[in-house]
């Protein structure tokens, strides 16, 4: 008898419940599987109402993240010789309300993506016949870290502060703003300072420091985001005692 | 200039914990456990009298109580946001909270003045 | 973001689950998180005690000897021992977590994060022996 598993399942069908309920599968153990082989084989050959995201299969694109053991993890990297013998509990994404299964709807991200417009914002462009924006090795090295994200939302999920207020901006999109503060081709830190400012930006985080735990790309947010509670406070008295000097 | 006053309570809440973490363990050894129970021998009060009429110590003495209470003010409000999820009363525990902290550092400055 | 849906096949009804008040004791991470963040009711506490010692200093020999007396029941010496504990867990922490805040660059090399939590420790060690020395030679 070949070794399995088994996959206790987080399912949410709106048309017949009103409530997620457990499903238990079970799957064969292999010991270069992750999560994501087993949840294919779940699709492919025991039941294929089983709806749930994924794409690259390798950590790049960040559409396989759940909750894996109550753990937010990319089910691509989540082998499962790690959980072995299991259950393993797989349930949606943290803190994101579950359109089905294990799919979560992420419009709340997406729009805080957007407000802290994370592109290179210049005052004016150069002419295409002056040629490309410069950058030293050392300027890169300023905010490459953040420049990793994938927008897997492992983040938000792990924060229970994003848990309890909604309406915070989050992680990723405080990390993402960070990284084109920080890139020395953008001139826009003034117009997304004014963003994170706000009521729910930069300053709802207390510094849990869950968000950086669970990044699979190493972005650090926890970092981004206490880097700009500094150079908030730096800006608020600069503007405070030299209000002709920060425009 | 109407700006969100946040950015200046996490500067004293920074300054605070900084202050509490460099120089409460030592105070709160010596104080609370060494020279009560006569591990150390305890400064006399004529030479801790004489300390204090220093300007320089009641400028320390003010620094090192009032910017710890305001640490507790901002990070004891946000917990109660958070643990206790009692978000719906966050003006009253904002007031109660750097009111508090307000009181302590005023009582501070008033006995750190008036030191004979 | 939409209140009460109801069920239809092109926009279904989204479940969304209410975070526990007790959020905090599912996982070590979180509980170790509140513990840090309730080490400021102590520090308040020790803050506060600290005024006391002060007004009592003002007062008098007298109302200062009562003070000492007070500080040496087992009640205090119970909850200042536990302050200290608490007070000790917010200064490792607050020292450890200190670098993610304060990133100094030198030449273009971003300076190593145990080098800054360091440096916090040694200025730790240095004030606490300063005072520990202006306080015992009286």
């Amino acid at each position: 008898m070949p070794p399995t598993v088994t996959l206790a399942v987080t399912r949410y069908r709106p048309e017949q419940e009103s409530e997620p309920a457990l499903q238990n599968y079970e799957v064969p153990f292999r010991k270069d599987w992750v999560v994501l082989d087993a949840l294919n084989y779940i699709k492919d050959r025991l039941d294929g109402s089983l709806s749930f995201r994924w794409s690259c299969r390798m950590g790049v694109c960040g559409s396989c993240g759940m909750m894996v053991n109550g753990s937010p993890k990319l089910t691509c990297a989540a082998f499962l010789s790690d959980y072995f013998p299991g259950p393993i509990h797989v349930e949606p994404l943290q803190y994101f309300p579950v359109v089905r299964d294990l799919v979560v709807d992420i419009t709340d991200f997406m729009r805080k993506l957007k407000k802290v417009k994370p592109w290179i914002i210049r005052k004016e462009e150069k002419p295409l016949a002056e040629g490309e924006y410069l950058q030293t090795p050392d300027q890169l090295d300023t905010y490459k870290q953040f420049s990793m994200c994938i927008n897997c939302l492992l983040c938000y999920s792990a924060c229970p502060i994003y848990g309890l207020e909604p309406s915070f901006i989050g992680p990723a999109a405080i990390a993402l703003a960070q990284r084109y503060n920080m890139d020395s081709r953008d001139e826009a830190a003034r117009e997304r300072l004014e963003i994170l400012s706000e009521h729910d930006g930069n300053w709802q985080c207390t510094f849990v420091g869950e968000c950086t735990k669970v990044c699979p790309k190493n972005v650090d947010p926890a970092g981004a985001i206490q880097q700009y509670k500094l150079t908030g406070a730096a800006h608020w008295f600069k503007s405070l005692l030299l209000p002709w000097g920060t425009k | 200039m109407v700006r969100p006053i946040t950015p200046f309570l996490w500067v004293l809440f920074s300054a605070g914990g900084t202050i509490a973490a460099l120089l409460f363990p030592v105070h709160l050894f010596l104080s609370g456990l060494a020279f009560p129970l006569g591990w150390l021998e305890a400064p006399s009060y004529d030479f801790l009298h004489g300390l204090i009429k220093h300007p320089v110590t009641r400028l320390y003495l003010f620094v090192l109580i009032a910017l710890p209470l305001f640490h507790w003010a901002h990070r004891f409000r946000y917990t109660l946001y958070d643990v206790l999820q009692l978000k719906h009363l966050s003006g009253l525990i904002a007031v109660l909270c750097y009111g508090a902290a307000l009181a302590g550092s005023a009582t501070v400055a008033y006995t750190v003045w008036n030191i004979p | 973001m939409s209140a009460e849906v109801h069920y239809t096949p092109y926009h279904p009804k989204w479940y969304r689950r209410r975070v526990s008040v007790w959020w905090w004791l599912q996982k070590g991470s979180y509980t170790t998180f509140v513990l840090r963040e309730l080490t400021s009711v102590f520090v308040a506490f020790f803050a506060l005690v600290f005024l006391w010692q002060l007004r009592a200093l003002v007062q008098g020999q007298e109302a200062y000897a009562h003070f000492l007396v007070r500080l040496r029941t087992p009640l205090f010496l119970t909850v200042n021992s536990v302050a200290l504990l608490f007070v000790l867990f917010h200064a490792i922490t607050w020292f450890n977590l200190a670098p993610k805040a304060m990133v100094v660059r030198v030449r273009g090399r971003r300076v190593p994060d145990w080098i800054i939590a360091g440096l916090n420790y040694l200025a730790w060690l240095f004030l606490s022996g300063a005072v520990a020395w202006i306080l015992l030679r009286g």
